[in-house]
């Protein structure tokens, strides 16, 4: 598998407080990778740093082969390499349809084309995709009137319809009915086979990660403490030690 | 795109019919219809911004401010007749003020909430005090545009008509827009800048297209009151931001914001009122307008269409939930 996103020697930090000291980690094409670790060890804050929110202080990110250190959050995007946010943020005043429509990939649209209506194609992935999520019956709805859990689902479904490459996903059960989880991994996973979308995903659910990805990375404190597979990291014991905050 | 209710069309066309006959029907009022379709405009392209992308412009007058000047600079230079110089005049003022609102846009729409606002209120205020001091522009004198070469009958009624030409070509081009891609994604901006930018959305250059349309207008409008006043104060008619900077401002909240009738019907109830205040409260009008604008922010925070729509959503398109509406049914 050729690698996809290549992050090195990442640091960033708050005046006095390190969020990430030299990280290094890889995502494989086509691969579902977990990033984890335990509250303010730094995960979000390396989001922030791949995706541009975040100048970083050292190291460097490349993606496609492609340094990507010093673009702006919309230029990655426009490449492929998209987020979704802990704290769900869709646009509360539009209904799904919009919400979905206004996702299309940004990446060759000329000035012209902000003019132009969309094209019939749009609406019916749009309505396919927030299908594929279970929305479709809500999609003339206001998003800002859809509970939190069916706010995180259009977020995945507008993230899906932006076609992205590379898709990085902040905790994206967290705040979701538990009897729902089930169905997020499974469309986690047939995102992954049938669209081909490689997935970072943050999670604290160690059982869906553990089942979900296939190799882990767990940050504490602002480093990178382990690499492996699900197997490896469970039996760790420096990752035991992080959580149950061990010295 | 969702296909308009035919009411909306009745009503295009009612008030287009009417507008058309108004100099005919109401000719003592000619005037002040006149200055109706102005603050039509002032609304809608305050709205542009600080309803559809949720930028709140304290300085839009900039812009109406630059198109008076540019065009009563080149009626006053260019030496042609009275009509082609003023055609060529409203034509540099658009294009002189897009022009500008695309250089400052590049700065100033990098600024977000009230970093923006305050932004924009400096730069109308800057732009009176440097007309009231160039000596090119009549400095604190101020301009006098050319005479009308026709009667006084006649100038009323061509300047209406421009008003409304003006008036309706801004309407009918933001329908359009708000229609499009580029309205979708200016919501996008109000409702979520950085889900935006994090989407890939061209946010800069979205932006710069909205406020370069409201610069646009604006400046027709100003060559034409420029022009329909006769004199061009700096302060108190260019970059008039205690009156018509206020007042875009006030219609466009009054009538509902972020809507296309929103600003049109605000603008209407504001200039009905200020001119029954003018009439009926004499001395006391700008205390009625200060307690108007009260109640408005207090009782209508939404705005009369914001109100509307709160009650009866579905008539806007919107849906509720209820369990009727749940899945094969609707498709």
């Amino acid at each position: 598998m050729t690698t996809l996103l290549e992050v090195q020697g990442v640091s960033k930090r708050f005046g006095g407080i390190v969020a990430n000291e030299a990280i290094s980690l890889s995502v494989p094409e086509g691969g579902i990778i977990g990033l984890i670790g335990p509250n303010g060890s730094g995960k979000t804050t390396l989001f922030n740093a791949i995706v541009g929110y975040y100048p970083i202080d050292a190291g460097s990110i490349r993606f496609e082969d492609r340094e990507i250190t010093r673009l702006r959050v919309p230029q990655i995007a426009r490449l492929g390499l998209l987020r979704t946010f802990q704290q769900t943020r869709i646009y509360g005043r539009m209904d799904c349809v919009h919400n979905m429509l206004i996702s299309t990939p940004h990446a060759h649209q000329g000035l012209w084309s902000m003019l132009t209506h969309f094209p019939r194609e749009d609406r019916e992935k749009a309505e396919s995709l927030l299908e594929f999520v279970g929305l479709y019956s809500k999609r003339h709805l206001l998003a800002g009137d859809l509970s939190f859990g069916q706010q995180k689902l259009l977020e995945f479904a507008m993230a899906l319809m932006n076609e992205p490459k590379l898709l990085l996903l902040d905790e994206p059960t967290a705040g979701i009915n538990p009897t729902l989880i089930n169905g997020i991994i499974e469309r986690l996973q047939r995102v992954n086979e049938r669209l081909g979308i490689t997935l970072l995903v943050i999670e604290h659910n160690m059982s869906v990660i553990m089942n979900l990805a296939q190799e882990l990375h767990c940050l504490s404190r602002g480093r990178l403490l382990a690499s492996g597979t699900p197997e490896q990291i469970r039996t760790d014991q420096r990752v035991i030690d992080a959580y149950l905050g061990v010295q | 795109m969702k296909r308009a209710p035919v009411y909306e069309y009745l009503l295009i066309t009612g008030i287009g019919v009417a507008a058309l006959l108004i100099p005919w029907l109401l000719p003592n009022f000619i005037t002040q219809f006149t200055f109706l379709w102005v603050m039509v405009v002032f609304a809608l392209t305050w709205d542009l911004l600080g309803g559809q992308m949720g930028y709140n412009s304290f300085g839009n007058v900039l812009f109406f401010g630059i198109g008076a000047y540019a065009c009563a600079v080149v009626q006053r230079d260019s030496g042609l007749d009275y009509f082609t110089a003023l055609a060529l005049g409203l034509l540099c003022a658009a294009l002189l003020s897009t022009a500008v609102s695309a250089l400052l846009g590049a700065g100033v729409l990098g600024m977000r909430g009230h970093y923006f606002a305050i932004c924009t209120l400096g730069l109308g205020v800057a732009a009176g005090e440097i007309a009231g001091g160039w000596e090119y522009l009549g400095a604190g004198s101020g301009m006098v545009t050319p005479q009308y070469p026709g009667g006084i009958g006649e100038r009323d009624l061509f300047y209406y008509f421009l008003s409304l030409t003006i008036t309706g070509t801004g309407f009918f081009t933001l329908r359009r827009l708000y229609q499009s891609r580029f309205g979708i994604a200016i919501n996008a901006i109000r409702d979520d800048e950085d889900k935006a930018e994090a989407m890939g959305l061209h946010t800069t250059r979205y932006k710069t297209v909205a406020w370069c349309v409201a610069a646009f207008f604006l400046a027709l409008t100003g060559g034409a009151v420029g022009n329909l006043i006769g004199f061009i104060d700096p302060r108190d008619v260019a970059f008039s931001g205690a009156t018509f900077g206020v007042w875009m401002i006030l219609m466009a909240i009054l009538g509902g914001k972020g809507t296309i009738w929103g600003p049109v019907l605000g603008a209407a109830v504001f200039h009905l009122t200020q001119e029954l205040f003018w009439n009926f409260l004499f001395g006391w009008q700008r205390v009625a307008l200060g307690a108007l604008i009260v109640l408005i922010v207090v009782f209508f925070p939404q705005g009369i269409l914001g109100w509307v729509r709160e009650a009866w959503p579905e008539r806007f398109g919107q849906c509720v939930d209820t369990d009727r509406q749940g899945g094969e049914e609707t498709r």
